[in-house]
Formats: structure tokens, C-alpha cells, sequence
């Protein structure tokens, strides 16, 4: 059972996506990184739903994507109108929580 | 809710007993009508076309004649009653009286019985229907009635009088600004009354008690804009409360003391004191307290103060106040307690107790201060007073049934020359004998005729009610026994049977005195404008203007026609033996008729009272000291004054003459009197006087310089303390620490806000550092 190649991958794929939230100014970027998360914890999912012989992990997974789906709506909505004010998407630029 | 209540009682009642015993166990309707009454007086009254007199009249009567009805059941059930008729759960509660009722079904009848074999073949049973109020630790709360012969006369005197006091007012206080209000009063004061002659327990009693009081309040106030008429109201309040003290205390004391303790019910208190079941040491102190409540309800001296002076109130309050209700509940009672005080006082045997002792100073004092009087219902007032005395002191001598006879018999003649008074009093707008009254009987025959009847009456002539009774008392004091009489008394009270003798004589010698100054000699009225005319301003205007007084109108003479009759023939109910013997068939006849039907002689709740025998050498003594009296007073204002005043030309009444000018004791006596013995200057002057100056100023002095010190020095040293606990505790320690707390915030907070920085990947950073950090630490705890 190749399990610890799928989980490396997901480990690469989650720490690839952590870095690109943390680090990239483009909030289109980050939330491609956000998918890339999701999408780590897919694999997990479904890796371990087919060593224990459960479709129970798969269908985790497909519940996963349809969150996933509605999220990035709701994100690319709020990118779409943080650039329709401010002419730009540049996160670093968007600090008004400061205290 | 009354309906349904009224039907389960009905029920109730045909199953077990016949039908005349429906009236005495539905007693309890005959107070509830005058309490309607008086609700509806008080809200629709104004609004109905004779200012709400009718309901109260409506009301009085049906219970009036409820109460001739059950007065009636109660002669039947007196005669004919038999313990097996009842059944067999019925003999049970019989032979067990102390027990409770077989259970607690609401509106079981108890019947308590007599002794077997005792009074005859029909024992006297008082029926007792009662309902449980309520329950709280184990003692039962009953409302319920009791229904006897002493209750039944009670009923009936209350609702006649009040009946007529009814129709008598429809006139007397026609037009008056508070009419509907004075209607609503009555209705209450009879329901009160009515509610407490009926009732089978003590609490029930209490309240009765106090109801009664607080609406004589609002009847001797009735005129309260002036202020010596609200003055009397409280003070007939306030007197009456010094009395109240001691009938809870002597309630109380029964409470605890009789049955095993915790029982309200009188018939089971009553039972326990004849029994002996009851420390003497507990009677006596009941006794005692009851006597105090005695003393200021049924103004006995010393605190009869109020009563003169309650005659603030409208005449027929006086009547009510006078002849039936509020006065009487005190003498009614001590003779529904009455093993308490038999026992408590051991009047049986002996020759001095505090209540007879009580009685007998009231009998001759308040009929030397009925002399001194110039308002006609103040004399009457006092002649109250002093009937009263005779009551209690009958009570305290064992006299029983003479003492309850002579409350029935006064009931009716002072009724008669209280509402006579009034007639007299509505015609010349005042009440002063001296200067407004005079040869009334030419304007006002009819009114003369009934006043001197209710003064025979009053004065114990022969053969007029007041003879009956006022013998009966004497005779049963047993001090003709010593002096060489016959007859067999419960005592042997010599100083109280000569007490009764010269009241006897003084009432007789101040009644001839009150119709001479009233209804003899010339009118000295009408001189005066009609400015200053008593409390009766409130007449119609065609009163106004007349010249001479005239005849009162029907509804004032038709009552005091009817109490004449009554005040004339009511003593025949109780002849003594010897005088008409009936036939073979019924040998008693009219003889003591009322001690059969009344007195509960032989039954569980009543002490084995001893009956002197009548005397027929006591009555014609006493008959003479009345006619000695009567003719001492009769020379005095009838002959002597009448011609001096005819030699003189003008009235000798109103300036002093004879005695008292001659004479310095008789004059210092004199000006006792009219003093009142000093009575109202010790209580107003002397003890109220004392607590406003001396002590009151004895009690600032105290708070002024000990407790006021005490407190400053505790204050002070308080202030001392707080100083020190402020600075060295509260400024350094406490403020210490919550400043220093303050600081640390603030500076943690200036170094913490750095991370602040508004960006959100920075809050996503330390997110993922604390989920790391927790991850780290959960894979560290598991592999431990």
C-alpha cells in the first residue's frame, strides 16, 4: 500500500498551500493556496477511506468540494469587490483591523 | 358560590334532621344578609330612589324574621330533642364531644350533647355547623356557627332593635349629607354583631369583637367635621383597644390552656374548663384579661369614658350602640365563656370577685354621675353604664340567667328611651335638658307616654320588664340570704347585693329626675335662634322655622310604640315559680321559661349553676327602695322646684339651688360628679399629660446625653477607625494593588499591540503557530 507516498504528497501539497497564504500579496493567490489546503486534506481523506476499505472517506472528500465550491464564490466575491474600491488586490495594502 | 354552598348544606341537613332544624343549622344567613347589604348600600346606593334605606331595611327584615324563625326551631329542638333520632354516627359525635367531628366533611352538623339522664328527658344541645377554614400545624382553623339559646335571643334582639333603629334613621337622619353611608354603617354594625353572637369559635369572636368596634367608630363619627365628634370616635377606638389587649391575652391564654391546647372552639373550651381539665392558674389569668376587655367594651368603670361620650353619634346609633350591639358583646361574652370565669374566679361559694366587684362600683358609680348630667343622652349613657354593671355583676354573683335576662329586658326600654330621647331631641334641636327642654309632654304626648314607660321599665316598677330582671339579679347575688331573707344563691355577695340596692334606688331617683327636666315644668326652649342646636343641624328646612317643638312623624313614634309594648310585657317571659302556674298539663306555665329555653343548664359546656329561690320579701323591699328613690327625686324637682320656681317667677333648673348651695360636702361631691370622678383628667391630664411632659421630657433628657453619647462615641471612634483603615489599608494596600494591576496592563498592552497589525495574513500566521504549537503539544501528550 503506497499510504505514505499519499500522504506526503498531501503533507507537500498543505504546506505549498500554507506558505502561499502566509507569504503571496495577491488575494487571488491566496486563495488558490487556500484550495491547495483543501485539497491536501482530500487526499488524507480518501487515502485512508481506501486503506481501511470505507467509502466513507470518499464521500467526506466529495462533501469537502462542495464547501470548497461555495467558499471560493464567497472569496472571489469579496477579491471582486476589494478591487472594484481600491483598484487593486494587494493584501498588504488592506490593514483597517489595525489597532 | 353561596348557592352551591347553600344546597350541599341542605342536603346535608334533610338527611340527618327534621325540618325545623334547617333554621338553626343556615343561621349563618341571617348575618350574611346585612353584609350584603351593606356592599350593595355601598356601591348602588346613592342610586336607588330612597338612598339606599331599602336594601338596609330589605336585609334587616328577611333576617329578622329568620330569626323569629329560628328562634322557633330552637323552642322545638329545646323540647323535643332526642339523641336517638340522630343516628348512629351521630350519637357517636354526641357521646364524644371532645373528639373531633366523626370526619372533616365540610358542613357536618355536630350536636353536643348533656350528660345522659341529666335536664330531664331532652337534653339542651347546642347545634354547632361549621367548615374547616383552613389547616396550618395541626390546629384546625374552623368558620363555622353555633346555635343556642343564649345565640338565638341574641339574633333575635339584634335584628328587632336594629329593625326599627332602621325605620326609626329613614326619618331621624332624613337629608343627611352621608344618608346612604349612615344605611350602609347600620347594615354592617348589625352584620358584625349578628356575626359574632354566632359564632363557635374564639378567633370568630375576636373578629366579631373588633368589627364591632370599628363600626361604632364610624357611627359615633358619623359627624366628623366637627371635632369634639371625631374626638369621641377615637376615643371610643382607642379606649376600646386598651380593653382588646387583654381579650387576646385572656384568648390566647385559652388557646393554649384548655382541651390539651390549640383549639379555637368554644364548646370544647368550655367543656375542658368543666371537666377541670384546666390549670386554675391559666383560668385565672383569662379570667382576668376578659374582664379588662369586659371593662372597656361593655364600659365598666374604669374605662367606661368612651360610652358618654360616643353619644357624639346620631341618636339611633345610641339606640343600636346602647340596646343591642357594640355594648352588650363584653356581658354576651363572658356568658359564652362562662366556665371560664366560674371557674377562674371561683364565684361558686364565694363572697368577692373581680368581676362582680367591677360590676357593682359601676352600678352605684355611674348612677350618681347619671345626676350631674344635663344632655338627656347622657344621662341615658350613664344609665347604660350602670345597667351594664348590673349585668356583670349578675355574671360575676353566678347569676347567669338574670344577667343575660336583664340584657334582653334593657335591650328593649333603653332602646325605648334612647330612640324617645331622640323624638324629643328632633324636635328642639338639642340635647340639653336644662336649657332647651322643658314641659314637653303638651307638645309631645305621644313621645311622654312611651318615655315614662321605658323609665318604669328602667326603674324596676312593677309589673314592667326591668322589675324582672333587676329582682332576679338580686336575689341571686344571695345577700338577702344573709340578711335574714330566703333563697339559696352560688355565693353569698353581701357588699354587691347592697350596691344593687342603691342603684336600684338611683336609677329609679335619676329617671324621675331626666323626665321631670324633660317632659315637667315650663319650655325653657326657643329663646335661642336656631344656631347652635346640638348635632341635629342636619333637619329639613321646614324644621327650621317653627315656633314651638311638635310630635315627632310615624316612623319615629311607631318604633317607640312598639318598644313600649315590649318594655311593658317582655319581663313575663321569665316569671319566677309562684306566679302564673300554668294548667296540669303544663305545670310550668310562664314561669322560667326563658332559663329553660336559654340557659344551658346541664349540658357538656356549662357549669352546674345554683338558682336562688325568688323572694317574695326581696321583691317588695326592692320595689320600695325604688319607690324611695323615685319619690326622694319626685319631692325634690316635681314639688319643691315647681314651686319655688312658680313663687320665684322664672325656672330654678338651670342655676344651682337646694344642697349644693348650702351644703359644702354635697357640693364638693357635687363638682366630683360633674368631673366625672376625675376619670377623663386622670387619663387625658394626668397619665396622657405626664407622658407628654415630664417623661417625655425624662426620655429626651436620656437620649440626649446617654444614648445620644453613646452613639457620637461610637460614631466618632467609627470615624477613627475608617480614618486609619483609609489611609494605610485602603489608600496603599488595596489602591496599591489595583494600580499596579492597572500598569501591568498598560504596558502589556502597549508591547502587545505591535502584533496588531491589521493585516490579515499576519493573523493567519499566529493562527497557524498556535495550531502548530497545540498540534505539537497533543502529539507530545499522546505519546507520553
Amino acid at each position: 500500500m503506497l499510504l505514505n507516498q499519499f500522504l506526503l504528497l498531501a503533507a507537500v501539497l498543505f504546506c505549498i498551500g500554507v506558505y502561499g497564504v502566509l507569504v503571496r500579496k495577491n488575494g487571488m493567490l491566496v486563495l488558490m493556496s487556500v484550495e491547495l489546503i483543501l485539497n491536501a486534506v482530500n487526499i488524507n481523506l480518501v487515502a485512508f477511506g481506501t486503506l481501511t476499505d470505507d467509502v466513507g472517506g470518499a464521500v467526506f472528500a466529495l462533501f469537502t468540494i462542495a464547501v470548497a465550491a461555495a467558499e471560493v464564490g464567497i472569496g472571489l466575491a469579496i477579491v471582486l469587490l476589494m478591487y472594484r474600491n481600491r483598484r487593486s488586490i494587494d493584501l498588504s495594502e488592506a490593514d483597517l483591523l489595525k489597532g | 358560590m353561596f348557592a352551591t354552598l347553600a344546597a350541599e348544606t341542605v342536603s346535608k341537613v334533610t338527611t340527618v334532621t327534621n325540618d325545623a332544624a334547617w333554621f338553626l343549622e343556615n343561621a349563618w344567613i341571617i348575618p350574611l344578609l346585612p353584609a350584603i347589604s351593606f356592599a350593595l348600600i355601598l356601591f348602588f346606593g346613592k342610586r336607588m330612589p330612597y338612598k339606599g334605606a331599602e336594601i338596609g331595611i330589605t336585609a334587616v327584615s328577611v333576617s329578622f324574621i329568620l330569626a323569629i324563625l329560628t328562634g322557633v326551631a330552637w323552642l322545638d329542638h329545646r323540647d323535643h330533642f332526642e339523641l336517638e333520632k340522630y343516628g348512629e354516627e351521630q350519637a357517636i359525635a354526641v357521646s364524644d364531644g371532645a373528639a373531633s367531628a366523626s370526619d372533616t366533611v365540610a358542613y357536618a352538623a355536630r350536636f353536643v350533647a348533656a350528660e345522659a339522664g341529666e335536664g330531664g328527658a331532652h337534653p339542651y344541645v347546642a347545634v354547632q355547623s361549621s367548615t374547616q377554614w383552613l389547616q396550618s400545624g395541626g390546629i384546625e382553623f374552623n368558620a363555622g356557627i353555633m346555635v343556642d339559646g343564649l345565640s338565638v335571643m341574641m339574633l333575635f334582639v339584634v335584628t328587632f332593635i336594629s329593625l326599627l333603629v332602621h325605620v326609626y334613621s329613614t326619618d331621624y337622619v332624613g337629608g343627611d349629607r352621608r344618608y346612604t353611608h349612615f344605611f350602609a354603617f347600620l347594615s354592617l354594625f348589625t352584620a358584625s354583631m349578628l356575626f359574632f353572637v354566632l359564632s363557635d369559635n374564639i378567633l370568630q369572636m375576636i373578629v366579631g369583637w373588633e368589627l364591632v368596634g370599628v363600626c361604632s367608630f364610624a357611627l359615633i363619627g358619623h359627624w366628623w367635621e366637627e371635632k369634639p365628634n371625631s374626638d369621641a370616635a377615637l376615643k371610643a377606638f382607642l379606649t376600646n383597644r386598651v380593653g382588646d389587649v387583654g381579650l387576646l391575652v385572656g384568648m390566647i391564654t385559652l388557646f393554649f390552656a384548655a382541651g390539651g391546647g390549640k383549639t379555637f372552639d368554644t364548646i370544647k373550651i368550655n367543656e375542658a374548663v368543666v371537666q377541670g381539665g384546666v390549670s386554675h392558674t391559666a383560668l385565672v389569668v383569662a379570667a382576668a384579661c376578659l374582664t379588662a376587655a369586659v371593662m372597656s367594651k361593655s364600659g365598666q368603670f374604669i374605662l367606661h369614658t368612651w360610652l358618654p361620650d360616643a353619644m357624639a353619634g346620631p341618636t339611633p346609633v345610641s339606640a343600636l350602640i346602647h340596646a343591642a350591639t357594640m355594648v352588650v358583646a363584653g356581658i354576651y361574652m363572658v356568658a359564652r365563656l362562662y366556665p371560664v370565669f366560674w371557674e377562674g374566679m371561683q364565684i361558686e361559694g364565694s363572697s368577692i370577685n373581680l368581676l362582680a366587684t367591677v360590676g357593682a362600683i359601676t352600678v352605684v358609680g355611674a348612677g350618681l354621675l347619671a345626676f350631674v348630667q344635663d344632655d338627656i343622652k347622657k344621662v341615658l349613657a350613664y344609665s347604660t353604664v350602670s345597667q351594664l354593671g348590673y349585668m356583670a355583676m349578675a355574671l360575676g354573683v353566678g347569676a347567669w340567667t338574670a344577667a343575660v335576662f336583664h340584657l334582653f329586658t334593657h335591650a328593649f326600654f333603653k332602646a325605648n328611651l334612647f330612640l324617645g330621647s331622640g323624638s324629643v331631641a328632633h324636635a328642639v334641636h338639642s340635647f340639653d335638658m336644662k336649657k332647651d327642654m322643658g314641659g314637653m309632654r303638651r307638645f309631645m304626648p305621644k313621645t311622654y307616654v312611651t318615655f315614662v314607660i321605658g323609665s318604669l321599665a328602667l326603674a324596676g316598677v312593677f309589673p314592667l320588664a326591668g322589675f324582672w330582671s333587676k329582682d332576679e339579679i338580686l336575689v341571686n347575688t344571695g345577700g338577702w340570704d344573709l340578711l335574714g331573707g330566703s333563697g339559696a344563691a352560688p355565693g353569698s355577695y353581701t357588699f354587691h347585693f347592697v350596691m344593687g340596692m342603691i342603684g336600684a334606688a338611683l336609677t329609679a331617683a335619676y329617671m324621675t329626675r331626666c323626665v321631670y327636666l324633660t317632659f315637667h315644668g315650663e319650655y325653657r326652649g326657643g329663646h335661642a335662634a336656631h344656631d347652635d342646636h346640638g348635632h341635629d343641624h342636619e333637619e329639613d328646612a321646614a324644621h327650621a322655622h317653627h315656633g314651638e317643638p311638635h310630635e315627632s312623624g310615624p316612623r319615629i313614634l311607631y318604633p317607640l310604640y312598639i318598644l313600649s309594648a315590649f318594655s311593658i310585657l317582655i319581663g313575663f317571659v321569665n316569671l319566677p315559680p309562684g306566679f302564673l302556674a300554668g294548667s296540669k298539663k303544663d305545670p310550668a306555665g310562664w314561669q322560667e321559661r326563658f332559663l329553660h329555653f336559654v340557659e344551658p343548664a346541664g349540658s357538656s359546656y356549662f357549669p352546674a349553676v345554683g338558682h336562688a329561690t325568688p323572694s317574695w320579701s326581696l321583691a317588695i323591699v326592692a320595689s320600695l327602695v325604688a319607690v324611695a328613690g323615685a319619690g326622694f327625686a319626685y319631692y325634690y324637682y316635681f314639688i319643691r322646684l315647681d314651686r319655688l320656681s312658680k313663687q320665684l317667677g322664672e325656672s330654678l333648673v338651670a342655676i344651682p339651688n337646694g344642697l349644693t348651695t348650702t351644703n359644702v360636702f354635697a357640693r364638693a361631691g357635687h363638682t366630683l360628679l360633674v368631673n366625672k370622678y376625675y376619670f377623663d383628667h386622670l387619663y387625658t391630664g394626668i397619665i396622657a399629660g405626664f407622658t407628654k411632659g415630664p417623661l417625655a421630657r425624662a426620655a429626651n433628657w436620656i437620649n440626649q446625653n446617654v444614648i445620644d453619647g453613646t452613639v457620637n462615641k461610637a460614631g466618632e471612634s467609627a470615624v477613627q477607625t475608617g480614618q486609619l483603615v483609609y489611609h494605610k489599608i485602603d489608600q496603599a494596600v488595596v489602591d496599591g494593588a489595583v494600580n499596579l494591576s492597572g500598569r501591568v496592563s498598560d504596558a502589556s498592552g502597549e508591547e502587545l499591540r505591535a502584533i496588531n497589525s491589521g493585516k490579515v495574513q499576519n493573523y493567519a500566521a499566529l493562527m497557524f503557530a498556535g495550531a502548530a504549537v497545540l498540534a505539537g503539544a497533543f502529539v507530545i501528550l499522546l505519546t507520553l
